[in-house]
């Protein structure tokens, strides 16, 4: 009886941990599709758990926390994508400065706001509701990144616009032939990706740990990246990759909170594993992944 | 002519030009939360230029940003993005203090304690260029991963292996014959510094006066072009990987065995931690050249060694730094940032004489 408790315990916790990485690495399928890649979504996490922090402990509401995470993650997505596609940019750069930037920016805003360089509580008022269960509480917004998983699946393999997104990937030439304005469709997608990881971040400080710290992402966004690989740009696989890391990220959580495994296995190991699976994954996903013809590649109008 | 020394010149312009991007930034970020942009620069740049000392400290940290800046630039060199140097400089730390256990007469015992953090650092680079060339994963994700684990198990080596019995926050300090001599006293900059500048001239006559080099940037440039001359692409990647790896791993050793008062590692890590990630923006701003790396080394070491004395004279936290080289990076991603000052500023003259004449 404690075995199950303790698993589903450790289920619902997953649930949690699935968020931030579905959410990214979603947001990241739009994107790569099109034809752009983002590796900014550690930085998008954090930049976003941070203004929604703080625009929620300001206005007292969670809601207007998320809506303004939710619009970092935007603005971040219009900067990535007006370098990427219309600057002609290198997407990689890109994005290894808005990461550099956005672990700055938290340091700097945890120290500047709250004047603590460790962490910061945020107080329950500012906090998103939960739905209680008898093994934790499960978020909204759980549900709602089943729905989004499900929304972008259907967006990217039924619609004309996910034809669109796909096709500016694969053969951006064909695509302008056509009458596809490849530049939009490219910076919309990049914009809509980044979004998503926007969400995922204020999702981190107002809704899973009501904590704001400097390493509050901890590589979650570079295990979005890997969840992108491990899916083939499948946003149902991402989902389900999501949950597997998830998974093993929130082992590390629980065991933290049950002092009876620590004595058997140390505890920097258990917090290896999540990392030390993800590049098991990715290195044995069953085939290589396909992506994108034109993945990282500006186009240019002749 | 003109134009061949415009061409020659533009990228230090353009680097230039970002970072004052960067600096304008930050500016305007710490005005938002009410501090005094002004007085924080003042005090940065009379940090590191102001005094011998401040100049000698910043030369202390660029010695192991010019080596993470190196395994940036080399790879981006030979076509990769290898951003593993992070978890390089660890097991590289590691290592040396591993190896000060031994005794060893003094010479010796500091090319031991180079070599063992060399050797730590590549053999840490090969499983992101075995992953890479046999099964196609991508270096980003691979290096990222096998930082944290690099990471934690450097943390859980240095409480259970290393740890100093006396200090229970700290590792053994390396052995005084495998210490290198202090340079300015008071400081602690070292011979460690020579070393980095040596490794640097040394990589910059294996990219650009040997075959090994040569098929590499070949590999870099243009795989195609690679593969039609007969080049070994995996051979030339697992080269690209080893040589970064190498670089990184002397970074962490001489964190240890150049880097008093300790010449140690602390249990998290805090003294060779960033350094990797600090090297990819100098490998950027560097322009991925060598000898580039050596000076934007001292840039970014500058930044870092004036933002304590930003915090304590003007109080603005020191992580400040680290947005104002996010948004020189983000600046230096796009190429033609200086095409665009260069059309926008005629279109601000043009403005002014209009508003002039009407």
């Amino acid at each position: 009886m404690e075995f199950f408790t303790s698993l589903l315990r450790i289920l619902v916790i997953s649930l949690n941990a699935m968020v931030p990485i579905t959410l990214a690495a979603v947001g990241e399928i739009i994107g790569e599709r099109s034809g752009v890649i983002d590796i900014g979504l550690e930085g998008i996490l954090l930049i976003s758990a941070f203004t929604g922090a703080v625009s929620a402990q300001a206005t007292g509401s969670p809601y207007v926390g998320l809506l303004t995470g939710i619009g970092t993650g935007f603005i971040v997505g219009i900067l990535h994508g007006f370098i990427s596609v219309y600057l002609k940019g290198d997407q990689v750069i890109s994005g290894v400065g808005i990461n550099l930037f956005g672990g700055g920016l938290i340091a700097f805003g945890l120290i500047a706001v709250w004047q603590t360089p460790g962490h910061h509580i945020i107080p329950a008022s500012a906090r998103m509701p939960k739905i209680g269960t008898p093994y934790g509480n499960i978020s909204y917004i759980t549900i709602l990144t089943l729905a989004i998983v499900f929304a972008v699946y259907y967006l990217v393999t039924n619609t004309k616009l996910g034809l669109k997104i796909n096709i500016c990937g694969e053969h951006p030439r064909a695509a302008d032939v056509a009458g596809v304005n490849v530049e939009r469709v490219r910076f919309f997608a990049t914009v809509a990706g980044a979004t998503l990881a926007g969400l995922g971040g204020a999702f981190m400080s107002l809704d899973w740990f009501g904590v704001l710290t400097k390493e509050l992402a901890a590589g979650r966004g570079f295990i979005a990246l890997a969840t992108v690989v491990f899916s083939k740009l499948n946003p149902l696989l991402a989902l389900l990759g999501g949950f597997i890391f998830g998974f093993f990220d929130s082992l590390g959580v629980w065991v933290s909170s049950a002092a009876g495994v620590k004595k058997y296995i140390p505890w920097q190991f258990i917090l290896m594993t999540p990392y030390i699976v993800t590049l098991l994954a990715v290195a044995g996903a069953i085939g290589r992944a396909r992506f994108p013809d034109k993945l990282g590649e500006p186009y240019q109008r002749e | 002519m003109l134009t061949r020394i415009y061409e020659q010149v533009k990228p230090i312009l353009d680097s230039f030009l970002a970072g004052l991007i960067g600096l304008a930034m930050g500016a305007i970020i710490m005005a938002i939360w009410g501090y005094a942009p002004l007085d924080a620069y003042d005090a940065l740049f009379t940090a590191i230029f102001g005094s011998f000392y401040g100049f000698s400290s910043t030369l202390a940290r660029a010695t192991p940003l010019i080596l993470t800046g190196l395994t940036f630039a080399i790879g981006v060199r030979g076509g990769i993005f290898n951003i593993g140097a992070e978890g390089q400089v660890f097991m590289g730390a590691l290592a040396a203090i591993s190896v000060s256990l031994l005794s060893l007469p003094s010479g010796i015992h500091v090319l031991v304690a180079i070599i063992a953090g060399a050797m730590a650092g590549a053999i840490w680079s090969l499983p992101p260029s075995f992953l890479k060339i046999t099964r196609g994963v991508h270096e980003v994700i691979s290096t990222i991963m096998l930082n944290w684990v690099a990471l934690y198990f450097g943390m859980y080596a240095v409480v259970e292996w290393l740890g100093d019995p006396q200090r229970a926050e700290k590792s053994i300090s390396a052995a005084t014959t495998s210490r290198l001599p202090i340079m300015v006293s008071g400081t602690s900059l070292t011979y460690a510094l020579f070393v980095s500048l040596a490794f640097s001239l040394l990589i910059f006559f294996l990219l650009w006066r040997t075959t090994l080099g040569f098929e590499l940037r070949v590999v870099g440039q243009n795989p195609a072009a690679a593969n039609y001359a007969g080049i070994k692409e995996n051979y030339s990647i697992n080269s690209t990987f080893i040589l970064g790896g190498l670089a990184a791993g002397v970074a962490g050793a001489l964190q240890i065995i150049g880097h008093p008062p300790t010449y140690a590692l602390y249990s998290d890590l805090s003294t060779v931690r960033n350094l990797g990630f600090d090297g990819i923006g100098v490998a950027l701003i560097g322009r991925n050249h060598p000898i580039g790396v050596i000076f934007a080394a001292v840039f970014f070491a500058g930044l870092n060694v004036g933002a304590r004395t930003m915090q304590i004279t003007a109080g603005v936290p020191l992580e400040m730094v680290r947005i104002i080289q996010g948004v020189i990076i983000i600046a230096l991603a796009a190429p033609e940032l200086i095409e665009l000052t260069n059309q926008l500023l005629p279109a601000v003259r043009n403005w002014i004489n209009e508003v002039k004449t009407s």
